[in-house]
């Protein structure tokens, strides 16, 4: 192929063109709108109060918290939904799907019915053992898991419906066991979207605002995220609230953009 | 590219015709703590005024703040709170007389039967009980700490709520022992209340104004008018509101 053969087919047609730069626009905007009021002069005094630094703690921890749980319980899920036929697998899959379309509150309420100390789940829970999740940390985790985990499910279960199934096949019949095929031949080859699912999963749980607050409560140090910290400011001090923002956007955009050079583009 | 551009222009179609009948509405800012009784005052408003149509954008005042002074058009603003409907008013976006039509008060709320005995504001000292207060960036919060102040008890929240409404939830589900909400909150939600001395406490001030440069002028003067009246103010005590 020469030269000009490939730059040719390289040129996007200009109306593909015109309409991906008015999206790229569309997503630019918010972040110049967050600039444009941001108190760059104060920026580090805001940034250094104790609320925002037990926010971004408490952030972090979360969600990590969170891409873990969602990793141990959300592939092997995946790849149930993938490799097994069962009855319900339909309706197990809406329920997967449910935290993607249910208003976040709406899901933190329906887990404070089941998992709060008068809930469903958490009474017995409560009287057996004494523990209380919501207004804690472990409140935080499920509520941020609930909302996250199906974009890894659904990013795993796609990449393995995917997999050229032969290759386990061939394993299996080199003697594999069937735990030494799913971790030494399955895994590997849906690694790229393995961590595709990670970093969309943090991203989604490092955002989380609805379903926290409305299971796990908002206090400083204990319960209160990012997210919930600017929500909270937003009402009496602008300012800090806008630097809190700033802090997110920098902290997932980081993130985001160093991953998928790294891993996601190939 | 023809077919996206028609979707498009569908959808742009669709957009205008859905304004053009904002003649007959009232778009009206009202405080979170007005959903219920501002219901009420619809249905006897649009009533008495046949083709109008009032249309509520609820939310925390400080955001409804936010929003106006961004420029939203909205024709009447009720705020529960003077200071917020001060920063508006100074910002020139009021229009005509800035009036406090209803008045509120703070209470205990425990969920129904008061399952942990709680007794006063005395027992938000206690560790060992899950109790609540809205956040201390809003009215709600900021009352319920000044009288705290005055009671001299230092409390320990589990959970600083951003608005009344979750604070009301968690309670009503038997999740915290005990909250202080408004005492219209008492009355809408499944709580019991326990009443907190008038000495304690500061009210809530409900001011309302018109907004400049709204989309129906006229219909917002209808409605302050109406929201003035005997008939109003009658409506707002059953909700548990008081006389400003």
């Amino acid at each position: 192929m020469t030269e000009s053969r490939r730059r040719l087919r390289q040129r996007p047609p200009i109306g593909v063109l015109l309409l991906a730069m008015i999206a790229v626009v569309f997503f630019l905007l918010p972040l110049i709108g967050l600039l444009a009021r941001t108190p760059w002069s104060d920026l580090t005094s805001l940034l250094g109060s104790e609320v925002v630094v037990d926010a971004l703690a408490l952030s972090l921890v979360a969600s990590i918290a969170a891409v873990l749980l969602s990793a141990v319980l959300g592939v092997p899920l995946a790849w149930l939904l993938a490799r097994v036929q069962f009855v319900g697998r339909s309706f197990v899959r809406g329920l997967v799907l449910l935290p993607l379309v249910l208003p976040p509150i709406v899901g933190g309420a329906a887990l404070l019915f089941a998992l709060g100390r008068r809930g469903v789940i958490g009474e017995p829970l409560y009287e057996a053992t004494g523990l209380v999740l919501p207004f804690s940390i472990w409140g935080v985790i499920i509520a941020v898991t609930f909302v996250s985990m199906p974009f890894l499910v659904i990013t795993v279960e796609a990449a393995l419906r995917n997999v050229d199934t032969r290759y386990e096949g061939a394993a299996a019949s080199l003697g594999a066991s069937r735990w030494t095929v799913f971790r030494r031949v399955t895994l590997p080859m849906i690694g790229p979207s393995l961590l595709a699912g990670f970093v969309l999963t943090w991203a989604r749980a490092i955002g989380e605002f609805g379903a926290t607050v409305a299971f796990a409560g908002n206090l400083q140090g204990t319960t209160q995220t990012l997210p919930l910290a600017v929500f909270v400011s937003l009402e009496s001090d602008r300012d800090t609230a806008i630097a809190i923002s700033l802090v997110l956007v920098a902290v997932s955009l980081t993130v985001l953009i160093g991953l998928r050079d790294r891993w996601l583009t190939r | 590219m023809a077919k996206p551009s028609t979707v498009l222009a569908a959808v742009l179609l669709l957009a205008a015709c859905g304004s053009a009948d904002s003649e007959n509405q009232i778009r009206v800012s009202a405080a979170s703590s007005l959903t219920a009784s501002f219901g009420s005052l619809e249905e006897v408003f649009e009533a008495a005024h046949p083709g109008m149509d009032v249309v509520f954008n609820f939310g925390g005042s400080s955001l409804l703040r936010e929003q106006i002074l961004a420029g939203a058009p909205i024709d009447v603003f009720a705020s529960a709170s003077t200071e917020i409907m001060d920063e508006v008013q100074s910002a020139g976006l009021t229009e005509g007389e800035v009036g406090v039509f209803a008045r509120n008060q703070i209470e205990i709320a425990v969920p129904e039967g008061n399952p942990a005995g709680i007794r006063g504001l005395k027992d938000f000292e206690r560790d060992e009980l899950f109790v609540g207060l809205c956040a201390a960036e809003v009215p709600c919060g900021r009352l319920a700490r000044e009288t705290f102040e005055l009671a001299g008890i230092d409390p320990l929240p589990d959970t600083n709520e951003p608005n009344v409404r979750s604070l009301l939830t968690k309670i009503e589900a038997g999740e915290l022992d005990a909250g202080v909400v408004y005492a219209t909150d008492v009355i809408e939600g499944d709580v019991d209340g326990i009443p907190i001395s008038p000495d304690l406490q500061s009210n809530a001030l409900y001011p309302a104004s018109r907004i400049v440069d709204s989309p129906n002028p006229a219909g917002g003067d209808d409605f302050m008018t109406f929201l003035f009246s005997d008939e109003a103010k009658a409506i707002l005590l059953n909700h548990g509101f008081q006389s400003p």
